[in-house]
């Protein structure tokens, strides 16, 4: 294990070099570029010996990524925004031809307005795709939950491609201290990717990705449905052994204060770090608030968010994500799946700083409602 | 040249009787055999073959989407490769929409990058898996369901798109014609293109019962009507070279070609004379005179 300052980008590159993926079909975007230009210079420094493939769009990215896991090889790909947007034919593909594929999507937000800075509406809009989708908070995160994803996604119970998404520049181009761990580790943890049904062999002939009439579609997606189900298990199987190897320790949601808060924030991605301050100075004013990190948003964790909150007497839900006309999408998520008094707030859409002022306004929002969905930091 | 028996597309799927398409599978597949990967793009010979839990395919065979066979031939390919089966084929069934249209992106990046693959274009010249619509690769004159015939119309009024000269624009090292009806030059021509260490592209002319009008029996008669009028012209361009491999011994009049089908049944002497004009003119510059 090495300690390296890298931007989080740099932590998603080492990562991939470690899962040590066969085929590595990528196409840049901001700011997702630096994870296609180191992987691009890990293979040509040999470090990777995977094949690096110079796609001409993000559609052929994942629709390469998609051919290359049918022959049942380890594949990796990254993307961003308008990107992600392009692939979501293909998304949907991957998780219905069941390929453990793992992709890093660096959020950004979705044009128009054209925009390259951050929020997470590109990843929120693939949440029906069948993908794993993990937020996370640092460089280190980015890191671990891409190896993770692997594990998780190529577990036979599952076969369901994942979605590591980390929040555009704020974390994508932050520098921060990464633990890299060994080779020998991640091989041990890791090992090589063994298919174990569908795959491309001349020996063993098989069609993937047939057509289907309504005698059986139905069937194909509740598979999906029940490897969903089945992936919780495994995320806590190998967020285990991921803590037992390299001694840190994730689950599906982090509690941060939780315990005695009277008002807990629930929230994903780099935010949760500026909720922590901002919290620990609430706190010393006296005011009982926690925060909630959501991790795992796909498979949406209920059982584990409904006992981190029912002690709160109010709930706040952060979306840096809009589902016009219902409000965020998280919200509307813990709405529907879990209980207690909630209030929707839309934060830092296409970049917009979120102060610890508007924390405060958040929490007075809370306190004193007004409505249940609150655009937060706009000018008017 | 020796055709092998074996049938390594299955009968028993679902092409209409007289299916242009799987007559070009099977004698691609003929000239390949077992150790090939075949990569499909939405269409007639996706949803014919593998309707699940059914398949035609003796190989394995991956299908996507409409647009992006190019793209997963790539990624089937570099997988193969680090995994050492350089040797297996991999080839492509792609039609003429999945190709000149919605497809062209991903088969221009794919050729661009020198994969080792062979793409084979079934060009039916419409989508005629949805009805008959006009695609790219429609020829001019031809009546389909979104350039109909009428009062003011005669049809589809552009020339089809020139594929096999835009694939030898890339430098692609193989590029040819072929014809469901002239088998073995289209069998050579598919060895010739698994020899090729590099990308490969082949355009394979396969009249459409339904989509062209014609009797199911007379596929490959329509076939060769194409061929001996000029209006497809089997030529290969080998690194550049440009070569003819079939000449009609005399070249047949067009109307022999239109007039058996029921797309061009509308059209005017004007307008057959034109496309006769065109023909000639396509004969004369390829040098088949």
């Amino acid at each position: 294990m090495t300690k390296k300052v890298m931007t989080a980008n740099s932590a998603v590159a080492e990562a991939v070099k470690l899962a040590k993926p066969q085929v590595i079909p990528v196409y840049p975007i901001t700011p997702q570029t630096s994870i296609s230009e180191k992987l691009a210079q890990f293979v040509a420094d040999g470090e990777i010996e995977g094949e690096y493939i110079r796609v001409e769009s993000e559609h052929s990215a994942l629709s390469a990524a998609l051919g290359a896991s049918g022959t049942g090889v380890r594949v990796f790909t990254a993307t961003s925004s308008q990107g992600l947007m392009l692939m979501h034919e293909i998304v949907f593909a991957s998780a219905g031809m069941r390929a453990p594929i793992v992709m890093a999507n660096a959020n950004r937000s979705v044009s128009a307005p054209l925009s390259i800075w951050n929020d997470q509406q590109d990843s929120i809009a693939q949440r029906d795709s069948g993908w794993i989708q993990i937020y996370v908070e640092d460089g280190q995160e980015a890191l671990d939950s891409i190896l993770t994803a692997y594990k998780i996604s190529e577990n036979p119970k599952v076969l369901l491609p994942s979605m590591v998404c980390l929040d555009g520049f704020i974390l994508t181009h932050t520098v921060e201290p990464v633990d890299i761990p060994s080779s020998e580790e991640v091989d041990k943890f890791l090992g090589k990717y063994v298919p174990k049904y569908a795959f491309l062999d001349p020996k063993n002939p098989m069609s993937i990705g047939t057509f289907t009439d309504p005698n059986y579609y139905m069937e194909a997606r509740y598979q999906i449905e029940e490897a969903m189900k089945n992936s919780m298990d495994v995320i806590e199987e190998v967020n285990k052994e991921f803590e037992e190897i390299f001694g840190r320790k994730y689950g599906f949601i982090e509690e941060y204060k939780c315990e005695d808060a009277e008002i807990i924030i629930v929230a994903m991605g780099s935010v949760c770090s500026t909720l922590r301050v901002c919290i620990d100075d609430l706190r010393k004013k006296g005011e009982k608030i926690g925060l909630l990190k959501l991790r795992v948003y796909r498979p949406f964790p209920v059982e584990h968010i409904k006992k981190a909150i029912a002690n709160a007497e109010k709930i706040a839900v952060l979306d840096k994500n809009i589902s016009f006309g219902v409000g965020g999408a998280l919200y509307n998520d813990m709405k529907a799946k879990t209980d207690g008094e909630m209030y929707n707030f839309i934060i830092g859409l296409g970049g917009r700083d979120i102060t610890p002022n508007h924390i405060d306004e958040i929490v007075e929002k809370t306190k004193n409602p007004v409505k249940d969905i609150n655009w937060i930091g706009l000018k008017r | 040249m020796e055709i092998p028996e074996e049938e390594l597309l299955a009968p028993g799927h679902r092409g209409c009787a007289g299916c242009g398409a799987t007559i070009g599978v099977r004698l691609a597949l003929k000239a390949l055999g077992r150790n090939t990967v075949a990569v499909s793009a939405t269409g007639c010979l996706e949803v014919i073959t593998t309707p699940f839990p059914e398949t035609a395919w003796e190989i394995p065979w991956i299908h996507v989407a409409f647009e992006n066979a190019g793209a997963v031939a790539s990624g089937v390919e570099r997988a193969l490769k680090t995994q050492g089966k350089s040797d297996v084929n991999i080839v492509t069934f792609v039609g003429d929409g999945g190709t000149a249209d919605i497809g062209m992106q991903s088969l221009s990046g794919a050729m661009e990058r020198g994969h080792n693959f062979i793409y084979i274009c079934y060009d039916n010249e419409a989508y005629m898996n949805t009805g008959i619509q006009r695609s790219g690769s429609t020829p001019y004159g031809a009546s389909t369901t979104t350039s109909p015939h009428g009062k003011v119309s005669f049809g589809e009024d552009k020339p089809k798109k020139n594929m096999p000269l835009i694939m030898a624009a890339h430098g692609v090292p193989y590029v040819a014609t072929a014809s469901i009806s002239y088998p073995e030059d289209f069998m050579k021509k598919v060895k010739k293109a698994a020899e090729v260490d590099g990308p490969a592209y082949i355009h394979l002319n396969q009249p459409c019962t339904t989509g062209w009008g014609y009797d199911p029996s007379k596929t490959i008669e329509l076939g060769r009507l194409a061929i001996e009028t000029g209006s497809w012209i089997l030529y290969e361009i080998v690194n550049g070279e440009f070569k003819v491999t079939y000449k009609p011994q005399i070249r047949k009049p067009i109307t022999d070609y239109l007039n058996a089908q029921k797309r061009f049944k509308h059209l005017s002497e004007k307008e057959k004379e034109k496309i006769q004009e065109f023909v000639n003119n396509q004969c004369i510059e390829l040098g088949i005179g």
